[in-house]
């Protein structure tokens, strides 16, 4: 038999074990001195260390998380609990957050990508959701090597392996691709989830004497640390830290999903607080549920269903084991649990009971093994203010001259752009989703926003994740606003009213005052952009240490948005949809080239000031459009951004293999320059009347969709001729062939 | 007419047959587990797709094994109507109530995406709304769809017209003869890898699947009026 031999007190504290698990010096004078008054022993020392570390604690993050508007008339919920809520009316209400597991992902990606989807989805079945549907946002490096090759098809095959298994749609999402996402790509899911007011849950243990039941899968050793461990940069010396990642299994999840929805519609008078064990394990769940209810627990370690021998309480607090949920029922209904669990051939165990006294106490063997004030491990952890420093870079940028791209051939260029990963199609990898089970998916991936609707009423709700980091890194202020502006104008340009979003925020270490300059200016842009639009930030999480060797990513807010399409009938693609409908574009072409696609290939790099962007006038942009498709002018609302107008005009055209005759008094450069708040139209003859007397000048007729299957685009100085079928092949086929050739 | 609809643990399609023949075809659905060991009161049996104990040993191998499923067999035997989509085939051939076996995509991921379908043989109880050779559209979700049997069996499906659907332009997962779906030699049960559940609404894209349900309903109900 083995002996576990952990380290004592004294010795945590004089060989600075503490460290190793990343609490400063004074963060355990903090705990020994003022909080315990003695020295905290492993198991203790281990529980602080996790609910004091970044990933659930938020303490280099709170500053900035306070700036974000958090309410509005329609929020029923906001951060705080496993998912913000959003009042739909007639009961309804939409639940939705998104999760970031990029640490996991860079280690692990299929179990990386696939549990961070499980946890996601948990997050929304413990408000008392039914999830509806699920989303993505992806960076990784350039597709010239093995490596991110092997991650960017794993990490695809992890989210499709979860997500069709469990049987939830994944309807949408983005991909970028940039250098600096090499070592640290980026994972981030998101899930919608529908709910009746009735149901709405609150991860609380309360009322004296009621017991704690825990459901789903068995603890093993998986993921211990994969807090702390997120918490923390790569470098190469130590890869011998990188095996705490979590195994998911997507059939364990879909009867535990079943079975917590049966419990929260069925036995709501037994029911009391419902939470997911998900960073930070059992520890992090029991103590957030009980301190914010303000009572007190007993765990009793020995009843917590094992699935390795001789686990220790450290290693049961703090085992990320994935499908597993704790649950507060009233004291006496435990056989009722038990009895529903079982039929989902599912443990449900009694491990504690709740208390007043504000404790926090754990039983091993009959033996206490932690003794603490339960806020002081959920709620009290430090927070800290960190400095920040404007990066160097910033002003080098003021000093560049605006990026001049040549041009010699527009329609080769064109070419070239729909073959750069970041805007290629993502078919071959969006079809490997399941996109239309449980049968809601008005719009699927590949358009704007992804659309479902809701049985039973003329009802939809559209939902995007966007982010373009490029505009971040130039300016983080202004490019944390656009994320924002460019999720809500695909929610609109999909018939949908912008309600409200959640967001993963991905930075570098924020030790570092450069970075944290990144995270605290963006957050402004973001807050901004969030009040101007009328979308309070419901859920989200923060992300930050993505870095590798010193190298951080771009600031990379990703941005979670829902909206409301009032009526079916509102519902709009992207796609042209016949021959003879006027195109039509709106909003302002500008030279506008730093931090575009076209300056990417061209240069090989992006620089320069970020060009400018007026938050009021996008507002006033899109509210037309979408009055506009409300008043069924529109046939097809296509966001223009990543490669300009010409870009737009082509994805438009793609689906139907429609050609167009358009024709524009801008240079041919023009065609790429990303200017913001602009869309693509296409609107019936007998509607464009209409359509430019609500625009007046912000909308401009440049052509019509024409059935000649070629594209024709004259501009001032240059005539670009494209066949549609051969372009959108070429488009269709970047990724694939880029993961197919040999480095 | 009244369908039973399987519920094995990680169904994931059940809700789509249940709403396509509540609101699609305006009969009766109900849920029946997979620990039931009565189908009476039923007149049809639906065996949905997802992930039936995660897939984990073999698609359908597990499920097979279910109470309810000698309640299916002896259900088929009697001649009544027995219909499996996707995950709900792979059950029925790992059951022996169709020949043949669902083999890993040919590009060994899983795939999601509208097809067009052929409709081989329209003299069946499941088909007769539809004209022979016709195309219908119909989505398909699935990694391991690949049909795959050996060449007697292929004869002997052939012979007695048991193809039923094929996929018409592009085979999505490689079977042979791009079969999609196939009849037993009785006639009374049809496995099929594409989706016509899916397919009931042109909300989402095709209402091709409702001729499907309507020709089990109109056969099978005037089967019962003839007795």
């Amino acid at each position: 038999m083995k002996t576990i031999h952990e380290p004592s007190a004294e010795m945590i504290k004089d060989e600075r074990i503490y460290a190793q698990w990343g609490l400063t010096d004074e963060e355990y004078r903090q705990i020994s001195e003022d909080i315990l008054g003695r020295l905290p022993n492993y198991t203790e020392t281990g529980l602080f260390s996790v609910m004091w570390s970044e990933h659930c604690s938020y303490k280099n993050s709170k500053p900035v998380l306070r700036k974000f508007p958090t309410e509005g008339p329609h929020v029923l919920q906001g951060p705080g609990e496993g998912a913000g809520i959003v009042d739909i009316g007639d009961n309804q209400a939409v639940v939705f957050k998104a999760e970031s597991h990029n640490h996991p992902s860079a280690v692990e990606p299929y179990e990386g990508a696939a549990t961070g989807v499980g946890g996601i989805i948990r997050d929304i079945f413990s408000m008392g959701a039914r999830p509806i549907a699920l989303l993505d946002s992806l960076r990784f490096g350039e597709l010239d090597n093995e490596r991110t090759k092997y991650l960017l098809e794993e990490v695809v095959a992890g989210i499709g392996g979860y997500g069709n298994c469990i049987g939830i749609p994944t309807v949408g999402g983005e991909i970028g691709f940039d250098p600096v996402y090499k070592g640290n790509p980026l994972v981030n899911a998101m899930c919608v989830g529908l709910i009746d007011h009735k149901d709405i849950q609150k991860g609380q243990a309360k009322g004296v004497g009621n017991t704690i039941m825990y459901v789903g899968a068995k603890t093993g050793r998986d993921g211990i640390h994969g807090a702390t461990f997120a918490s923390e940069e790569f470098s190469d010396e130590e890869e011998s830290e990188r095996s705490a990642v979590q195994v998911g299994d997507p059939f364990m999840e879909k009867l535990l999903m079943e079975a917590c929805l049966e419990l929260i519609q069925d036995h709501s008078d037994i029911l009391v607080g419902i939470q997911d064990m998900g960073a930070a394990g059992l520890v992090s769940s029991s103590s957030e549920m009980a301190s914010k209810a303000g009572s007190g627990l007993v765990l009793n370690l020995d009843d917590v269903p094992q699935r390795e021998t001789h686990m220790t309480p450290y290693e049961m607090m703090l085992s990320e084991s994935q499908e597993r949920m704790l649950i507060c029922v009233t004291k006496g209904s435990e056989e009722r649990v038990n009895e529903l669990f079982s039929k989902y051939e599912l443990d449900a165990v009694n491990i504690g009971y709740v208390t007043d006294d504000g404790q926090y106490r754990l039983f091993h063997h009959g033996q206490p093994v932690a003794d603490l004030p339960v806020d002081a491990l959920a709620e009290e952890a430090p927070v800290y203010q960190k400095p920040y420093t404007e990066p160097a870079r910033i002003q080098a940028f003021k000093e560049l001259k605006p990026y001049a791209p040549i041009v010699e051939n527009a329609g080769e260029t064109l070419k070239q752009l729909l073959q750069q990963p970041t805007i290629a199609s993502k078919k071959s990898i969006f079809e490997t989703y399941d996109s239309m089970v449980r049968t809601n998916t008005v719009v699927g991936p590949g358009s704007d926003a992804a659309v479902l609707r809701i049985r039973g009423t003329r009802k939809a709700l559209a939902m995007t994740t966007d982010c373009n980091a490029r505009y971040l890194y130039l300016n983080p202020e202004r490019g944390g606003q656009m994320a924002v502006a460019e999720a809500a104008r695909n929610i609109v340009a999909s018939g949908g009213e912008p309600l409200a979003i959640t967001d993963c925020l991905n930075y570098g270490n924020p030790d570092k005052p450069e970075v944290f300059w990144e995270l605290w200016t963006s957050a402004d842009g973001i807050a901004k952009a969030c009040n101007t639009l009328g979308t309070p930030v419901i859920s989200g999480n923060v992300s930050l240490y993505n870095e590798t060797n010193g190298e951080a990513i771009y600031p990379t807010p990703m941005i979670g948005m829902v909206g409301l399409v009032k009526d079916l009938d509102h519902v709009t693609t992207s796609e042209f949809k016949q021959a003879g409908d006027k195109i039509f574009s709106i909003g302002e072409t500008k030279a506008d080239f730093n931090g575009s696609e076209l300056q990417k290939m061209q240069l090989g790099r992006i620089e320069g000031e970020l060009f400018d962007f007026d938050i009021d006038k996008e507002k006033r942009m899109q509210n037309k459009v979408l009055k506009a498709i409300r008043n069924g002018w529109i046939e097809s609302a296509h966001d223009c951004s990543e490669g300009g107008l010409a870009v737009a005009l082509m994805e438009s055209a793609f689906p139907k293999e429609l050609g167009m005759d358009v024709s524009v008094e801008l240079p041919k450069e023009w065609l790429f320059s990303e200017s913001p708040s602009r869309f693509v139209l296409s609107v019936k003859p007998e509607n464009a009347e209409n359509v430019q007397a609500l625009f007046g000048t912000d909308a401009a007729e440049i052509g019509e969709v024409t059935d000649s299957g070629t594209a024709s685009i004259q501009t001032a100085d240059d005539q670009l001729k494209l066949n549609v079928h051969e372009t959108k092949r070429i488009w269709e086929g970047a990724i694939p062939w880029l993961l197919k050739s040999k480095v | 007419m009244r369908f039973a609809v399987i519920q094995f643990p990680g169904s994931n399609c059940d809700v789509d047959l249940l709403h396509a023949i509540r609101d699609g075809v305006g009969e009766e659905a109900e849920y029946v587990p997979h620990t039931a060991d009565s189908l009476e009161g039923f007149d049809g049996v639906l065996l949905p797709g997802g992930f039936s104990y995660g897939d984990y040993l073999r698609s359908g191998a597990i499920s097979r094994f279910s109470n309810i499923m000698s309640e299916v067999s002896r259900f088929a035997e009697e001649g009544k109507p027995v219909f499996g989509t996707c995950n709900g085939f792979q059950i029925l051939v790992e059951a022996g109530l169709l020949p043949g076996a669902l083999q890993r995509n040919k590009q060994l991921h899983f795939i999601c995406k509208t097809t067009e379908l052929k409709v081989d043989n329209n003299q069946t109880k499941f088909t007769s709304k539809y004209q022979k050779d016709e195309v219908l559209t119909i989505p398909i979700a699935h990694g391991e769809g690949s049909f795959y049997c050996d060449d007697d069996t292929l004869a002997d499906l052939k012979a007695n017209n048991q193809i039923v659907f094929t996929y018409a332009s592009d085979n999505p997962n490689g079977s042979i003869e791009n079969i999609a779906g196939i009849i037993n030699k009785k006639g009374n049960v049809l496995g099929m890898m594409p989706h016509p559940e899916r397919a009931v609404e042109d909300l989402l894209g095709s209402s091709d699947g409702l001729r499907f349900f309507q020709s089990m309903i109109s056969n099978f109900v005037k089967e019962t009026a003839d007795v």
